[in-house]
C-alpha cells in the first residue's frame, strides 16, 4: 500500500475538514468558485498533507516544494487549504472578498502566506511552473514544482507552449495535474472546446501520463510516487473529479462553476459533506 | 572590444558595435560576476544579442522557441526561484504578444525580470508594422511596479543594463535594431535611472527626446544655434518611468516651449508623459508632440521613416520654427513662477 491506513485516515479527515471550510468560505465570501474548488480539493490535500516538503513556519524557505494553482479561480478552495496547513489562522478566511482583505477570488503571493505565485488569468500558471522546475534544476536542488491546471484552460496555448518547454528541458521535477471535472463556464468542455484524447496530446508533447480518479488518495498517491521516479521527463496526472464533489446539489452542475449560498443553503452543503465522510 | 576593457566602451567599441551588440556584450561580462543572472530568448538570441550571453554562459541561457507568452511565464518562475532573469525579443512581441504576462506574472508579483527589447519603434523600418513597435511605451509604463528606459545610444544602453541589474523589480527596456549612431562620446556622464540629462544647453525652447530621437535633436539644436543664434535646450529622457518632473519643471519655467521627440505614437508615450506633467502642474507653456502620429505607420528605410514623420533633426528644426513665431500666454501667476 502506498498510503498506510493511519494515513489515509488522516488525508480523508483533513479533506472533510477542508470541503467544510470551503463551503463556509463561500458563504462569508458572498460566492465563490465552489464547483471547481471542492473539485480539486483532494489533490490539494494530498500534495500539502503528504508528499510537499514545506513549512508552514517558514513560508520563505528556499528548499521548499513548490505549488501553482494554475487554475487560479480556485483560489476559494486552496486558502482553507493553506489555512488548514497552519501558514494563518482560519478566522482569517472569514473576511474573504471583502474590500481590504488579503484573500480574493484569485489569490496573491504578496498578501496570502504559503503561495508561491499569484495566478488567475488562465494559462499563466505552467509557463510559471516550468521557470520554478528549470530553477531548482539549475541550482542542482532537489525540491519539486508541482502544478495544478483547470481542463477548461487547456484550451488555451501559452499551456502547450509550457507543455512542450517542459519536455524540452527534460524537467523531471515537475508534476502537472489536470483537474478534470469536464465543466467550464458555458458548459461541458467537449462541446465548448472538445480536449479529448488529453492524454495522447499530453503524451506526444514528451510527458508520462497518468490517469486516476482524483478522489481517490490511494490512485494519487501511487501517481505521484511514481512521478517522483521520474528523472528527466515530466508527468502529469490526469485527475478525474466530480465538479462540486462532496455537496449532493452542486456535484455534476456546471451552474455551479461559481455560486452564492445562503444560510439554508450553506447548512444543507456542509450536511452533504458530513454524509459523505459518515459524520453525519 | 578588448577584454581588458571590462565594462568601459571607448569610441573605438562603439564606432564598431551597435547598441544591441554592445547589449549582448555587456550582459555576458555581469554574467560573469553575477552567477544569479540568467537570459532566455524566444528564437531570436542572434538578433536581439542575447545570445551573447548565451556563448559564454550556455547553462545559463533558455531558447524557449518561438513562444513569447511561455518566455515571460518562465521568466517569472525563474525569478521566483531567486535568479534575475534578463529577457529579450523584439519590443513588439514582448509588450504586446506576451503583454499580459508582463503585466500579471512579472509586474504584478513584482519580479525581478529584465526585458530588454529591441526593433523598437521603427527601426525595423522595412519589416512593415507586423514588426514596427509604437505602442510599447504607452501600454509598459501604464503597468505598476515597471519601470521604463528607452537609451538614446550605444553607450546609454551598457549604462542601463548594468544599472537595471541592481535595480529592484521589473524594467523594461527598448532599444532598436542596432544601426543607432552614437550620441554621447564615452560612458562616464553619470547615467541615474530617473535622472533625466541635458544635452545641450538654451533657454529659448526645449526638447526632450529619448532613445535615437536625442541624438536628432542635439545635431537639430546644434544647426540652430549655429545658423540663427537660436538657444535649445535638450534633455535625454532616458526614464520614462518614473520621470524626472523636476527636468520638466525646469524647463517649463525656464523656456515656457516643450517639444517632445520620439520614435513612439505619439500617443502614450514620451508626449504623454510629458503633457501630463505640465499640466498637472498648471504651467503655462506651448507643447508640441513629435512622434508617429495615430496611424500605422508605412514600410520603408528607417531613416526615410523618421524624416517622413519628422522626428529625425531636420523635423525637429522645422518643429522649433514654428513654435518660436508663436506666443506664450501669461497666466495669473506669471511673474511668482518666473
Amino acid at each position: 500500500m502506498v498510503l498506510t491506513d493511519k494515513e489515509l485516515k488522516y488525508l480523508t479527515e483533513t479533506a472533510w475538514k477542508i470541503r467544510r471550510s470551503i463551503v463556509q468560505t463561500t458563504y462569508w465570501a458572498g460566492g465563490g468558485h465552489i464547483g471547481g474548488g471542492l473539485s480539486q480539493t483532494d489533490i490539494l490535500v494530498i500534495l500539502y498533507f503528504h508528499f510537499m516538503n514545506i513549512d508552514p513556519k517558514n513560508p520563505g524557505w528556499e528548499e521548499r516544494d513548490r505549488l501553482v494553482l494554475s487554475k487560479g479561480h480556485g483560489g476559494v478552495g486552496y486558502a482553507p487549504v493553506l489555512a488548514e496547513k497552519g501558514y494563518f489562522s482560519g478566522e482569517l478566511l472569514k473576511e474573504f472578498n471583502h474590500t481590504g482583505s488579503p484573500f480574493g477570488m484569485h489569490l496573491d503571493r504578496l498578501k496570502v502566506k504559503g503561495l508561491d505565485a499569484s495566478t488567475g488569468s488562465l494559462g499563466h500558471g505552467l509557463p510559471i511552473a516550468v521557470g520554478l522546475a528549470m530553477g531548482a534544476k539549475l541550482q542542482k536542488r532537489p525540491w519539486r514544482t508541482y502544478c495544478i491546471m483547470g481542463d477548461g484552460e487547456l484550451a488555451e496555448g501559452s499551456i502547450w507552449e509550457g507543455a512542450m518547454a517542459a519536455s524540452h528541458f527534460k524537467l523531471g521535477n515537475l508534476i502537472g495535474f489536470i483537474d478534470r471535472n469536464r465543466h467550464c463556464i458555458d458548459g461541458c468542455t467537449e462541446e465548448v472546446m472538445a480536449l479529448e484524447p488529453i492524454s495522447d496530446k499530453w503524451a506526444s508533447f514528451g510527458w508520462t501520463v497518468l490517469e486516476v480518479d482524483g478522489h481517490d488518495f490511494l490512485q494519487l498517491a501511487e501517481a505521484i510516487e511514481k512521478a517522483h521516479l521520474s528523472l528527466d521527463k515530466p508527468t502529469v496526472v490526469i485527475c478525474h473529479t466530480v465538479k462540486g464533489k462532496g455537496v449532493d446539489y452542486m456535484e455534476g452542475k456546471p451552474e455551479w462553476h461559481y455560486g452564492g449560498l445562503d444560510t439554508k443553503m450553506a447548512e444543507e452543503a456542509l450536511l452533504s459533506v458530513d454524509r459523505l465522510y459518515g459524520k453525519a | 572590444m578588448s577584454e581588458e576593457s571590462g565594462l568601459t566602451y571607448s569610441v573605438y567599441d562603439t564606432d564598431h558595435m551597435t547598441p544591441t551588440e554592445i547589449y549582448g556584450h555587456v550582459l555576458a561580462k555581469l554574467g560573469e560576476e553575477r552567477k544569479e543572472i540568467v537570459a532566455l530568448t524566444a528564437d531570436l538570441a542572434k538578433s536581439t544579442k542575447i545570445g551573447k550571453f548565451g556563448d559564454k554562459h550556455p547553462e545559463r541561457f533558455f531558447n524557449v522557441g518561438i513562444a513569447e507568452q511561455n518566455l515571460m511565464g518562465i521568466a517569472s518562475g525563474l525569478a521566483l526561484a531567486g535568479f534575475i532573469p534578463f529577457v529579450s525579443t523584439f519590443a513588439v512581441f514582448a509588450a504586446l504578444r506576451a503583454g499580459e504576462q508582463v503585466r500579471t506574472d512579472i509586474c504584478y508579483q513584482n519580479l525581478n525580470c529584465k526585458i530588454i527589447a529591441t526593433h523598437s519603434g521603427l527601426s525595423f523600418g522595412t519589416a512593415g508594422t507586423t514588426h514596427h513597435c509604437t505602442e510599447d511605451l504607452a501600454v509598459m509604463r501604464s503597468f505598476a511596479n515597471m519601470t521604463v528606459i528607452v537609451p538614446a545610444d550605444g553607450f546609454e544602453t551598457a549604462n542601463a543594463v548594468r544599472a537595471c541589474v541592481d535595480h529592484p523589480g521589473p524594467v523594461y527596456m527598448r532599444i532598436g535594431r542596432g544601426f543607432e549612431q552614437t550620441v554621447y562620446e564615452n560612458e562616464n556622464y553619470g547615467f541615474q535611472i530617473g535622472k533625466a540629462v541635458k544635452m545641450h544647453e538654451g533657454s529659448d525652447i526645449t526638447v526632450i527626446a529619448c532613445g535615437p530621437c536625442v541624438l536628432q535633436a542635439v545635431e537639430a539644436a546644434r544647426t540652430i544655434k549655429e545658423s540663427q543664434g537660436i538657444e535649445v535646450r535638450v534633455i535625454n529622457m532616458h526614464t520614462i518611468k518614473p520621470l524626472d518632473r523636476e527636468a520638466i519643471i525646469e524647463a517649463v519655467n525656464d523656456t515656457r516651449k516643450i517639444i517632445t521627440v520620439e520614435n513612439h505614437s505619439i500617443i502614450g508615450g514620451l508626449g504623454s508623459a510629458v503633457a501630463e506633467v505640465i499640466t498637472e502642474e498648471g504651467k503655462s507653456c506651448r507643447l508640441k508632440r513629435l512622434g508617429i502620429p495615430d496611424i500605422f505607420a508605412i514600410v520603408g528605410q528607417t531613416d526615410d521613416l523618421y524624416n517622413l514623420y519628422k522626428i529625425d533633426a531636420e523635423g525637429i528644426i522645422e518643429a522649433i520654427g514654428e513654435m518660436l513665431g508663436k506666443e506664450v500666454e501669461e497666466d495669473d501667476d506669471w511673474e511668482d513662477e518666473v
